[in-house]
């Protein structure tokens, strides 16, 4: 079994809110691992602290009104990233781990061209000088599939369609050759044919440099093609982690399921009636439910899913630990009928 | 100044931390209330105001000399500030206090007044220009980029200059006329933007006129950039009526406005400087409190951070 | 971006034509005779008659407008009735003095406006950032004319460190081109251009500050941030630059503050510029001259607006280099 590349292991994020509304606990003890060159894809909803997570690992959560949590573990190569100095961070972000936003136009600097915003990174991090970055700029843009991508260098963002801004915030990520590429809903703001061409750009790059990649999202589809292991996120914790196909197959936590079970289908049978929903609506992250977060809206729910918060537990399939779930039915499987 | 000036001012500086006080209870029920005094220095710049207001109105009752009184040419001019009198006199022998307090009405009265004129013409064109567009607009708006062009103060010069003898109410109006160009911009702007919303539609339909359309649906959306310009305008007039008066072209003297102080205290600087220095440091308070309120005010009343 | 420079161009143009047209008014509205100085004043007849045939005053009104336009555009502004001098001349004397002035005073407004503006956004909310920033509002706050006031009475007065005023010592400027005469001008522009110039700072400085924080929000400072850059670059190169065009428009916004605030600082100073001519002339009743200097200001003003807009439309991609 090979070691992680990244180890998160109980990782909190906390914010302070103005008008006294308390302290909103946006990430809330997450755990994940992700291995060398696999997609690890992090699923949600909005509001459940994937983007928070992802923002942790690299300490670019704003430091007021937010704080990552003393006691948080996010081990990248033997070093706690929660507690590095800022220095050896630095030499971290962009380099060893890149980060790659939802909104390639927002998200890249509208005064300088592309080109050279891709070339600063290898400028800072590899010393080289501006000329030979510069041409390393270009040789990215090519990878990632630019027409003329000498021409594209010396556009500026605004110049440049969503979709190759999002290629050349790719190129701009993956110039230091990092391990671990973060793309934090990278298709989302895109047209759906843009999104299968980024997805498939992405994959094929993970092929070519060999780095793992944490794909999070909200889309199962996306997740569903590109990712290998799946964790899914609700109410800032992670409620069911498993092997992709394994999760599409079997999911076992009554929140992924209805998730998978509101996803239209082109094969569902006409009189199926209405798409299926989740009751009710995710709670504020200042005050979540007292024991098991998805209680209020799960239909298995009993007293003990109220008192006591589940933690991850073994399903059993495969390899000890490969698919876990935080829910109590997997003690008590013989509750899981809805209730009248 | 006899122990009851003392007392009465002690009991406008109270009152003006009583109203502040009470002021700031009543707002924190409102969260516009409560975003405006989030501002640390929101309150004691209400506080400034509100005492030099009362001073301003107290005024007889916390001068203890007429303000153009001369007491005494030969022995009390340029006297250094004293217990009897706690900022000195001036070269004519008269109490500084005294005209400091009755100069805080002219100049408060001038710069609210101006500013009155102003932001009324400014919000008329405004809202003329934006509701009705196509040439009214087109027309209204040339000239407020003309009136942007001409800097202020020469339009003032040339304006007394030609009227030759200018007396308060004139010169209240002149700078007015000056001042509406900025508005005029704001509220043209925010009638553009509400003018598309439905309710304006529903009004028309009901067969309202113009006129009533604007001063009853279009203008109170629009109030926040108008209240939160006046409040930084009137510190900009009284800057500029103090600047004219020291030239000698505001205020005419003998009554007394922290400009004309100012001008009056100048050529004795360097023997008696508080003549000068006390009008100056007034006129800095004030609109260094203004400035305060008025951005907290911006802040409070900014549509945006409605839904933080 | 050639079409929009044109519209612009002829926009100002037609503000200057305006603002002549506006002076037109004012010299018909003044008391006498347009350009004439009244009867007991007594101008040399020559003169007179000169005037009278330039501005053709036995004419019809638009007949006198196109002469008047004819006659600005050849440099003909009139006579001076109390320095017995064409008005032309007295200004293009004093004109030279107040852009001195102003530039001065805006090179010193800028630079620590800038300065201060950076400093406070880097230090968003701590202490530093709290008192300068009320420091900078109340320096904001203060009449110009009083600040100088007390830099006279303290600075030249009591402790002899500068000049009371003028531009220079004539002894030590007889030969122009010199040294000792350039240290003494500049000794001279010290205290005016630092009351103008600090006054304006503070502006600056709280305007600045508004504008790098609110690009220190934007997303793609935090992708530079994601980059490993340094916390320095990402302020000094990735947001500054951004909040740098904000700037350039506060420029064009400086100069009409400038020159109120010249006004009236030449007058304390005595230093000979245009304002300091416009005042002493409304006391003389020398009409020409006080419209001559309005104008003047005002063209300035359209000028420097102008050339704000061309330096922004420049230095911003998105305009100068418009999208796919």
């Amino acid at each position: 079994m090979t070691e992680p590349l990244l180890r998160v292991r109980d990782l909190r994020t906390y914010f302070v809110t103005a008008h006294g509304s308390g302290t909103a606990r946006a990430v809330d003890g997450v755990s994940f691992d992700v291995y060398p060159g696999e997609t690890l894809g992090l699923v949600g909803e909005s509001g459940c602290g994937k983007t928070v997570t992802a923002l942790s690992i690299l300490r670019l959560v704003p430091e007021p009104p937010g704080h990552v949590r003393p006691g948080s573990l996010v081990e990248f190569e033997g070093r706690n990233l929660a507690t590095l100095p800022p220095a050896e961070l630095r030499a971290v972000r962009g380099r060893e781990i890149a980060l790659v936003f939802q909104e390639p136009r927002a998200s890249l600097n509208p005064v300088f061209t592309v080109g050279d915003q891709i070339a600063e990174a290898a400028v800072v991090h590899e010393r080289l000088s501006w000329r030979a970055a510069r041409a390393r700029a270009v040789e990215m843009l090519a990878l990632v599939g630019m027409p003329d991508p000498a021409a594209q260098a010396g556009r500026y963002p605004h110049q440049l369609s969503g979709g190759m801004c999002q290629r050349a915030m790719i190129a701009m990520a993956l110039v230091c050759r990092p391990k671990l590429l973060i793309a934090d809903e990278p298709t989302t703001a895109l047209d759906v044919t843009v999104q299968a061409q980024i997805l498939e750009l992405l994959g094929r790059l993970q092929a070519e440099f060999g780095m793992a990649i944490l794909l999070i999202t909200h889309d199962l589809g996306v997740v569903a093609g590109a990712a290998d292991r799946v964790a899914v996120m609700y109410a800032g914790e992670v409620v069911e982690q498993a092997p992709a196909r394994e999760l599409f197959a079997r999911p076992l936590h009554p929140y992924t399921q209805g998730l998978l079970a509101s996803v239209p289908r082109v094969d569902a049978p006409r009189a199926a009636g209405r798409l299926p929903a989740i009751p009710g609506q995710v709670p504020a992250a200042t005050a979540w439910p007292p024991g098991c977060r998805f209680h209020p809206r799960c239909p298995y729910a009993w007293a003990r899913c109220r008192a006591e918060a589940p933690p991850p537990l073994d399903a059993g399939a495969g390899e000890p630990g490969a698919h876990t779930v935080r829910c109590w039915l997997l003690t008590e499987p013989q509750r899981r009928t809805p209730r009248p | 100044m006899t122990a009851w000036h003392w007392l009465a001012l002690a009991a406008a500086a109270l009152a003006a931390l009583a109203a502040v006080a009470a002021l700031r209870r009543r707002a924190r029920r409102t969260a516009r209330g409560r975003r405006f005094f989030r501002h640390p220095a929101a309150a004691p710049g209400l506080v400034v105001l509100a005492f030099v207001v009362t001073t301003a109105l107290a005024a007889p009752g916390l001068a203890p000399y007429p303000p153009r009184a001369q007491l005494d040419i030969v022995r009390l001019a340029d006297q250094p500030p004293s217990l009897r009198h706690p900022l000195g006199t001036d070269l004519y022998s008269r109490d500084v206090w005294s005209r400091l307090v009755y100069g805080a009405r002219v100049s408060l009265g001038v710069g609210a007044l101006a500013m009155l004129v102003a932001v009324t013409l400014g919000a008329a064109v405004g809202a003329a220009a934006g509701y009705f567009r196509r040439w009214p607009d087109a027309l209204l708006m040339r000239v407020v980029d003309v009136g942007l062009a001409l800097p202020r103060i020469f339009v003032l010069l040339v304006a007394v200059a030609l009227w030759g003898h200018v007396t308060l109410g004139p010169l209240v109006l002149l700078i007015g006329l000056t001042g509406w160009f900025p508005t005029s911009r704001l509220v043209r702007a925010e009638v553009l933007s509400v003018r598309e919303r439905d309710f304006v539609a529903a009004a028309r339909a009901l067969g309202a006129g113009p006129a009533r359309i604007i001063l009853r649906h279009v203008l109170p959306n629009a109030a926040a950039p108008i209240i939160v310009s006046a409040a930084l305008g009137i510190g900009n007039v009284m800057l500029l009526e103090a600047g004219l008066s020291f030239l000698g072209l505001g205020v005419p003297p003998p009554m007394p406005s922290w400009g004309n102080m100012i001008a009056d205290g100048w050529p004795k600087m360097a023997v008696a400087p508080w003549a000068a220095l006390a009008p100056g440091l007034a006129i800095s308070l004030v609109v260094t409190a203004l400035n305060t309120v008025g951005d907290a005010l911006r802040d409070a009343l900014d549509p945006r951070a409605e839904s933080a | 971006m050639a079409a929009w420079l044109l519209r612009r161009l002829a926009a100002a143009l037609a503000i200057v034509f305006a603002v002549l047209t506006l002076a037109f008014c004012a010299i018909h509205l003044a008391p006498g005779t347009p350009f004439v100085s009244p009867q007991d004043r007594g101008m040399d007849p020559a003169i007179v008659a000169r005037l009278e045939r330039l501005y053709g005053l036995d004419r019809p009104l638009p007949v006198q407008y196109a002469k008047y336009l004819v006659a600005v555009l050849h440099g003909e502004l009139g006579e001076s009735f109390a320095l017995r001098r064409p008005v032309a001349d007295a200004l293009a004397e004093a004109l030279p003095n107040t852009l001195l002035l102003a530039g001065a005073a805006l090179l010193l407004d800028f630079g620590l406006g800038l300065a201060l503006g950076v400093y406070q956004a880097a230090r968003a909310r701590r202490a530093g950032d709290v008192v300068l920033g009320n420091a900078a509002l109340f320096v904001h706050s203060v009449p110009t004319f009083w600040l100088g006031l007390l830099l006279l009475l303290v600075f030249a007065q009591r402790l002899h460190w500068f000049p009371v005023g003028g531009t220079h010592d004539p002894v030590l400027c007889r030969s122009v081109a010199s040294l000792r005469c350039a240290l003494d001008r500049g000794w001279h522009l010290a205290l005016p251009a630092l009351t103008l110039g600090v006054v304006g700072a503070a502006g600056t400085a709280r305007y600045q500050r508004a504008a790098l924080l609110e690009v220190l929000g934007q997303e793609f400072v935090r992708t530079a941030r994601a980059k490993g850059l340094s916390e320095r670059r990402v302020l000094l190169v990735h947001a500054l630059r951004n909040a740098l065009l904000p700037f350039i428009t506060l420029g064009g916004l400086a100069l009409p503050f400038l020159l109120t605030g010249a006004v009236l600082v030449e007058t304390v100073f005595a230093w000979p510029g245009m304002g300091r001519l416009a005042v002493t002339a409304i006391f003389q009743r020398d009409y020409p001259v006080v419209i001559a200097a309005a104008a003047a200001a005002s063209v300035l003003v359209v000028l420097g607006s102008l050339a704000a807009d061309v330096l922004y439309a420049v230095a911003d991609p998105r305009i100068r280099a418009p999208g796919a």
